[in-house]
C-alpha cells in the first residue's frame, strides 16, 4: 500500500541565508544575494558575479579536525542536515537508523579540493596531492558524512545529474518512504562550485551573465552560480502525525523524463513529460496547481523553453498559474538548486506566499507565464511543483501540497 | 582584399578542425545552419578562433558570428581593435546571450 509522505524538517544554507528561517526571509523579500566577488580568480576573468554564501562558517558546525575531512559541498550537506533534522524533531531509535533512507544530489562533488590538488601539481610542480583528494572529491562524500554522523544503516547513495541532481535525490527518497522500502528519509543536495578552475570551465560556457540573474526578463543574459545545500526530512504523514511532527508540507508527486536531444539546448516537450509524469503520480489536474518554482535559470533558452513547457503540459493553465524563479535571489547551485527550490515551494505552500522573481526589467513575450515579481503574491495555495531541467536533458518535477489540505 | 582571403582561409581550417569535418567542406559561402553547427559547436568554434588570434570575443559578438563570412569580418573587427590598442568591444552589439539549460 502507498502511504502519504510529509516534509517535517527543512535545513538550509546558501547566499540568501545560514538557515531554513533566514532564507526564507529573503526569498519572501525577494532579496538578490548575488554580489560581485572579490576573490582574485574571478576579478581576473569576464565574469566576477555570483551567489556565494558568505554567512557560512564551518567551523561554527564542526570541530576543526571534522571540517578538515570535508569539501565545501559536504559541509554543506551536513549542516542542512543538521537543521532539518533539528527543526523537525525526529528522534532515531535503533529499528529506525536502520530504517532511514540517504539520498544526496550534487552536480560536481568537491570540485574545490580536485582543482586545489591539480593547483599543487600543475602549478606549484610538487608533484603530489593531498591524500584526503579522493574522498573528499567523491560526489558520495555529503551522502556519507550524513550516515556516519547520525549512524543512519538504511539505504544512502547519491545522485548526479547536473542541476537536477537534487530533485532527483528528493523524488527517489520521496518514492522509497511512500513504498514502505524506508520509514523516514533525508533527501537534497550541495554544491560548493565557486573555486577558480571550475569557475574559467563556466566563464567558457558562455552561458553566465556578467549583472545579475533575470529569469524571464526580456534583457537575460545568463545564469548565476550560486552554492549551498538544502535537506528535508521525509516522513510517512501518518506517523508524522502521530508523533506531533511540524508538517511543513505534503510531497505528493515526483516525475522525470529525458530530453534524448542535446548536450546543453534543453527541450520543452522533455520538460513537460516530466511536468505531466509528477502530476499523474500525485493525482493532480492541471487545475489543482496554484505556483510554479520554475527552472528559471535566466538564460535565453531555459527560459523560453520552460514556459513553452508549462504551456504544453498544463494547456491554459501554464499561462495563467503564477510562476517564479527563486535562483534571481540565491542564484544557480547546480547539484543543491533543486533541494533549494524544493524548500522554496514548501514554504510557500505552507504560508501561502509566492516568493518573488527577483531582478525583472520586463517580461520576455517569448516567455508565456503569469511571472510573480518584485513582490510576494499571498493567498491560499493548494498545491505546487518545483521544475529542474539539467544540461544533457535529464528533467525532473516534484509536486507538493499544502499543510492545510490535508 | 587578400589579407581578408588569407584571413578567411584560416577561419575555415579552424571551423574543419574545430568540428573534426574533412579539408574543403568548409566553404567561403557556408554558413552554420548549412552545416549543421548548433550553439555548443558554436562555442567550441569561438575557443578555437580565440586560441588562434590571441583574440577575446565578447558574448554578445558570438550569436552574430554564424557564418564563414560574419566569423571573418568579426575576427577581422577585432584583430582590428586589439592592433590600435584600444579595448572596446566592436560597435552594434546586440544584447543576446548564448542560450543554455545549465
Amino acid at each position: 500500500m502507498k502511504r502519504r509522505v510529509a516534509v517535517t524538517g527543512a535545513g538550509v544554507i546558501c547566499a540568501a541565508g545560514s538557515t531554513a528561517e533566514e532564507t526564507w526571509t529573503a526569498l519572501r523579500d525577494g532579496r538578490t544575494a548575488i554580489r560581485e566577488l572579490d576573490e582574485a580568480w574571478a576579478r581576473e576573468g569576464k565574469y566576477h558575479v555570483a551567489a556565494a554564501a558568505r554567512g557560512f562558517d564551518p567551523l561554527k558546525h564542526f570541530e576543526p579536525r571534522e571540517a578538515a575531512l570535508m569539501d565545501r559541498f559536504a559541509q554543506f550537506a551536513l549542516a542542512a542536515c543538521a537543521e532539518a533534522l533539528h527543526n523537525s524533531g525526529l528522534a532515531f531509535s535503533d529499528e529506525l537508523k536502520a530504517r532511514t533512507a540517504v539520498v544526496m544530489g550534487s552536480s560536481g562533488g568537491g570540485q574545490g579540493s580536485i582543482d586545489e590538488g591539480f593547483v599543487e601539481l600543475y602549478g606549484k610542480r610538487s608533484g603530489r596531492v593531498h591524500p584526503l583528494t579522493i574522498p573528499k572529491t567523491m560526489t558520495n562524500a555529503g551522502a556519507s558524512h550524513i550516515t556516519m554522523k547520525y549512524g543512519l544503516t538504511g539505504p544512502a547513495w547519491a545522485v548526479s545529474t547536473a542541476c537536477a541532481s537534487s530533485t532527483h535525490a528528493i523524488g527517489q527518497a520521496f518514492w522509497m518512504v511512500r513504498d514502505g522500502v524506508a520509514d523516514a528519509a533525508l533527501a537534497g543536495g550541495s554544491e560548493a562550485p565557486l573555486n577558480p578552475g571550475f569557475w574559467r570551465a563556466w566563464e567558457a560556457m558562455r552561458v553566465m551573465a556578467q549583472d545579475t540573474c533575470r529569469p524571464f526578463s526580456i534583457d537575460r543574459k545568463g545564469m548565476i552560480l550560486g552554492e549551498g545545500g538544502a535537506v528535508l526530512v521525509l516522513e510517512p504523514l501518518e506517523r508524522a502525525q502521530e508523533r506531533g511532527a511540524p508538517i511543513l508540507a505534503e510531497i505528493c508527486g515526483f516525475g522525470m523524463a529525458s530530453d534524448a536531444h542535446h548536450l546543453t539546448q534543453p527541450s520543452s516537450t522533455g520538460a513537460a513529460a516530466a511536468i505531466r509524469m509528477a502530476l499523474n503520480d500525485a493525482g493532480l489536474n492541471p487545475a489543482e496547481i496554484d505556483y510554479v518554482n520554475a527552472h528559471g535559470t535566466g538564460t535565453q533558452a531555459n527560459d523560453a523553453a520552460e514556459a513553452q513547457a508549462l504551456s504544453l503540459a498544463l494547456g491554459e493553465r501554464g499561462r495563467r498559474v503564477p510562476v517564479s524563479s527563486t535562483k534571481s535571489v540565491h542564484g544557480h547551485a547546480l547539484g543543491a538548486a533543486g533541494a533549494l527550490e524544493a524548500f522554496a515551494t514548501v514554504m510557500a505552500l505552507r504560508d501561502g506566499v509566492i516568493p518573488p522573481t527577483a531582478n525583472l526589467t520586463a517580461l520576455d513575450p517569448q516567455c508565456d507565464v503569469n511571472l510573480i515579481a518584485g513582490s510576494a503574491l499571498e493567498g491560499r495555495l493548494r498545491t505546487a511543483i518545483s521544475n529542474s531541467f539539467a544540461f544533457g536533458g535529464l528533467n525532473a518535477v516534484l509536486a507538493f501540497r499544502a499543510p492545510d489540505a490535508l | 582584399m587578400e589579407q581578408n582571403e588569407q584571413l578567411r582561409a584560416r577561419v575555415i581550417a579552424i571551423i574543419e578542425q574545430a568540428m573534426k569535418m574533412e579539408a574543403g567542406r568548409v566553404q567561403p559561402a557556408s554558413t552554420f545552419e548549412e552545416l549543421a553547427i548548433d550553439s555548443l559547436d558554436g562555442i567550441n568554434i569561438a575557443f578555437a578562433l580565440e586560441s588562434e588570434f590571441n583574440i577575446n570575443i565578447p558574448d554578445d559578438e558570438l550569436p552574430k558570428m554564424r557564418s564563414v563570412a560574419d566569423i571573418t569580418a568579426g575576427i577581422a573587427e577585432l584583430l582590428a581593435t586589439k592592433e590600435s590598442g584600444a579595448s572596446v568591444t566592436p560597435a552594434n552589439s546586440a544584447s543576446t546571450s548564448n542560450g543554455s539549460a545549465a
